[in-house]
């Protein structure tokens, strides 16, 4: 699962039946600190997230496992929206007890 | 499966119900000598796992199975707390 901000919306009137009713939006990838992380890419909202919010979404097979995209071609959908994120650490990875 | 070390929490209120009471975590991935190897990511906890430890982790659409039936939208689970790492 990677983190993002709501960066647009897509409107598309012909397509899979399965997505029908589903919001589409552009987010774009961020890394935990906020910057941003890689090029936008095309999800289905879940949770009725909204313009610049920060969101948690999943990708792969496993997008499909929602109650919302059960079934559906969907390769991208935002499972939940953020309120904060915590670091303990911003860069370091080494274990802080040795 | 890969190491990761977990540098930070999410807090979500309003997710997927089938999110509902797993830990969210920050992830950095990690090679077999310990260093960064590549992009933070986000992964549901299934182990208990806690900051700063060093953890492994499995994803794709395995990722969901760390849960059992129960249908929780992962495509990355820690599926293992790591007391040593040998062999080098």
């Amino acid at each position: 699962m990677f983190l993002a901000r709501i960066v647009g919306t897509v409107v598309a009137t012909r397509k899979d039946e399965r997505l029908e009713g589903c919001k589409i939006l552009i987010v774009q990838p961020l890394d935990p600190s906020g910057r941003d992380a890689g090029a936008p890419v095309v999800a289905v909202d879940t949770v009725s997230a909204g313009y610049k919010e920060t969101v948690l979404v999943v990708t792969g097979s496993s997008a499909r496992m929602t109650s919302r995209t059960k079934d559906a071609p969907v390769d991208a959908a935002i499972v939940g929206i953020v309120d904060t994120i915590s670091l303990d650490r911003t860069t370091d990875t080494k274990d802080p007890t040795r | 499966m890969n190491l990761a070390r977990i540098v930070g929490r999410i807090v979500s209120t309003h997710k997927d119900p089938g999110l509902t009471g797993r830990k969210l975590l920050v992830l950095i991935p990690l090679d077999h000598e310990q260093r960064e190897a590549g992009a933070p990511f986000v992964a549901v906890d299934a182990v208990g796992a806690g900051a700063a430890e060093l953890v492994i982790f499995v994803k794709g659409r395995e990722a969901a199975h760390a849960f059992g039936n129960d249908h929780v939208p992962t495509d990355a689970s820690v599926v293992g707390i790591v007391d040593q790492v040998g062999g080098r």
